[in-house]
């Protein structure tokens, strides 16, 4: 609701929705001039990095998965390169290829899911996507289209769309079938061509006027568009193994929010998703991508939050592209997995989630037993940069009535897909022991 | 669930869908239908499903589904009122029906994680149990798994739009897999295997990928731990490892719960008993 006498006016949103977990939004103005902001953070905390000690090495994959259901994958894949790393193993190139097809699943239905259910009935005046449907079946219907495809490549090479089962540290339980892996060639075609027509549909939405002085951080890929791999790299010219990264990276517990504040340094608010990721990687968007981008006007980097569905639409243009080629050069990783045996040490895995970068973090024994673990979701690195942008936003429209103003607010926050059922879980238990 | 949901009546019946602690997936598992998804719209109103919507409308619901477990006070007495609000009310997975993966804090030494880990404990409101939905109030179905398999949800919620009861098996995943014409990793190759006290539902995955069940669709109807661990033993699994077995996403469901002890496992804090109902109406529920 929004609401004021004299000068002051507040917004405040209980309840926020379209986004993934529990959080709400408190904006106040006085006399035309935003004072504060806060994105609230009420959903109940889960203690996974508490969980996690005493487990064994190999389970980090499939109990991190929980944490998520939308980017389960995104959970295994940094679990597993963490683990990895602290054994000082590398995966051969077969399997490299197998997780990033897995991981390309993941994205197209997780920004599919963003750009068309949870995204796009802003921009069109809808509730929802069943409003929305009413309004343009045929939009919403190319939009699930993606989304299954995407949940079909999961499926295929993982076992299942949520939380998938054949994932292990060191690669997969099995090898796909090569006829399964190529029955998937068609669809992420079809997926493909409907990913351009997306980015085609939300070039042509209206968007606020807004540019933001964002700190972009996320993996810069060695070759290619970065999702199961790179250094980390940032708008400001950090150049960092993901160990430096997790070692420069602050986080603070605040009283409105069970998830912690991330700050790079220490200081500086940052963001990490696809903004970020495109502003530092446009130059490796495959040929399909770079074009449906250009056509829409994008540029080398974009400032402006609400266009970040641009983005997202491009990114799926470029994970049906990939998965193409993946799924068509596909030969069985013969192992299916590199044996990984425990040594103690620590060790940093590093990834892009749909929604940003994530990175774990463990030290386990030389019995394979996790004595730490430390997890950073990218809801929780963009937590304060949303706050900005929240003040940015409301600020720019403060000339809008009760109900848009709220509306303008709600979407200040969704613009950036964040993952609250994430970010409330993670509690590093070094602040503890310090 | 003997009647049609909403027979003889000009308007669809209302679907609300509420979570608790929880990671989305199971709630998802409905976005993921995604060839039913406008149509199941054409056959119920959803009145309150915040993933999907920012329309909601106040009770009373004709279905409630449930996602998620009871972990702190204020959900315990939101759960009350979702519940006098609903005509019925179904859980949809392993956090709504056994604790979840954050029941592992009924296990915790010491009673409580959060005392533990949080730099400020007083900022959070947290409970040192995680529950199930049933513990805290009437459950009219229980729907298993974590994830939920969408196929059994669509026809759970098919069957009580028709009013009739849902083919919903609770015999063991041992079944699917014979069915599938998977080989027996337990008798082949003596992988460590929970199938054989694993309520069906996923259509029998890890077997099929040469992976021995880790128990996502928690205890079957007639489980023998007793049996299933002393062979887990016996094909050399640690007691540890057994224990770590039962001790996952389903470690509060009972049957779980006494095996991972019988093997060794920390028992449940003492505070791990059901929270009592509170009786304050404090907190209004969300779209109240």
């Amino acid at each position: 609701m929004s609401h004021g006498t004299g000068g002051r006016r507040v917004v405040d949103v209980e309840g926020l929705a379209r986004v993934e977990g529990e959080g709400s939004l408190h904006v106040e103005l006085h006399d035309g001039t935003v004072t504060g902001v806060r994105l609230e953070i009420f959903e109940p905390p889960r203690y996974f990095e508490a969980m996690l000690v005493g487990r064994n090495f190999t389970e980090a994959p499939d109990i991190t998965a929980r944490i998520c259901g939308i980017c389960p994958v995104a959970y295994q894949m940094s679990a597993c390169a963490a683990m990895e790393d602290a054994c000082g193993v590398t995966v051969s190139e077969p399997i490299r290829r197998l997780r990033r097809l897995l991981y390309c699943g993941e994205w197209i239905q997780s920004h599919a899911l963003h750009v068309y259910l949870l995204h796009a009935p802003d921009f069109l005046g809808c509730a929802d996507a069943v409003e929305l449907a009413g309004v343009d079946r045929g939009a919403v219907e190319r939009g699930l289209r993606i989304k299954k495809t995407g949940n079909l490549v999961m499926e295929t090479v993982g076992g299942r769309a949520v939380h998938p089962v054949n994932v292990r540290v060191g690669g997969f339980y099995s090898a796909p079938d090569p006829a399964a892996v190529a029955a998937l060639v068609d669809p992420l075609r079809a997926a493909r061509d409907d990913a351009v027509r997306t980015v085609e549909w939300v070039a042509g939405f209206d968007f606020p006027d807004v540019a933001a002085p964002y700190r972009f951080v996320a993996l810069r890929g060695a070759d290619r568009y970065p999702i199961e791999a790179g250094r980390v790299g940032s708008s400001d010219g950090l150049d960092l193994s993901p160990a430096e990264f997790a070692d420069l990276v602050v986080e603070e517990h605040v009283e409105r929010s069970t998830a912690l504040h991330a700050r790079l340094g220490g200081r500086d608010e940052y963001l990490t998703g696809p903004l970020a990721r495109h502003a530092l990687n446009a130059d490796l968007l495959p040929a399909v991508a770079a074009g449906a981008a250009r056509q829409a006007g994008l540029g080398d980097r974009c400032t402006n939050p609400f266009r970040s569905i641009v983005v997202r639409a491009v990114e799926l243009v470029a994970a049906c592209d990939e998965a193409v080629a993946l799924a068509e050069a596909y030969v069985p990783p013969d192992p299916p997995a590199v044996p990984v045996a425990p040594r103690a040490a620590t060790g940093t895995g590093a990834t892009e989630a749909p929604r940003g970068l994530l990175f774990h973090q463990y030290d386990i024994d030389a019995a394979g037993t996790i004595r730490r673990a430390r997890i950073v979701p990218p809801t929780s690195q963009n937590q304060l940069t949303i706050e900005a942008d929240l003040r940015r936003v409301a600020q720019g429209a403060v000339d809008l009535g009760d109900d848009a103003l709220r509306w303008r607010c709600e979407q200040a926050v969704r613009n950036h897909d964040p993952c609250i059922s994430c970010a409330a879980h993670f509690l590093d238990i070094t602040v503890v022991s310090s | 669930m003997t009647q049609p949901l909403r027979d003889g009546t000009a308007t669809l019946p209302t679907v609300a869908v509420w979570k608790f602690a929880s990671c989305d997936g199971c709630q998802l598992s409905l976005l993921d239908c995604e060839d039913e998804l406008l149509p199941l719209a054409g056959a119920v109103r959803f009145a309150h499903f915040p993933e999907m919507s920012r329309a909601s409308v106040d009770g009373p619901y004709d279905l409630s589904l449930v996602e998620g477990s009871i972990t702190t006070p204020d959900d315990a007495r939101r759960i009350r009122q979702i519940r006098e609000r609903s005509r019925l009310l179904f859980t949809i997975g392993a956090c709504a029906t056994a604790g979840g993966i954050q029941g592992l804090r009924n296990f915790a030494a010491g009673g409580s994680y959060a005392g533990i880990v949080y730099a400020h404990p007083e900022y959070i409101a947290s409970l040192d149990t995680s529950t199930a939905i049933s513990d805290h109030v009437d459950v009219d179905f229980e729907l298993h798994g974590c994830p939920i398999d969408r196929h059994q949800l669509l026809e759970l919620i098919t069957a009580t739009l028709a009013g009739r009861r849902p083919a919903i098996p609770g015999y063991s995943v041992c079944q699917e897999c014979k069915a599938r014409g998977t080989v027996c990793l337990l008798v082949a190759h003596g992988t460590a295997c929970l199938g054989p006290v694993t309520r069906a539902g996923c259509g029998g995955l890890c077997p099929s990928v040469g992976r021995g069940c880790f128990g996502c669709f928690g205890p079957a109807d007639t489980a023998n731990t007793v049996s299933l661990g002393r062979r887990l033993r016996a094909d050399g699994a640690a007691d540890l490892d057994v224990a770590r077995l039962f001790r996952t996403f389903n470690a509060a469901a009972p049957a779980f719960a006494a095996a991972s002890m019988a093997h060794g496992a920390a028992p449940a804090n003492a505070s791990a008993a059901p929270v009592p109902p509170v009786q304050d109406g404090g907190h209004a529920a969300e779209g109240s």
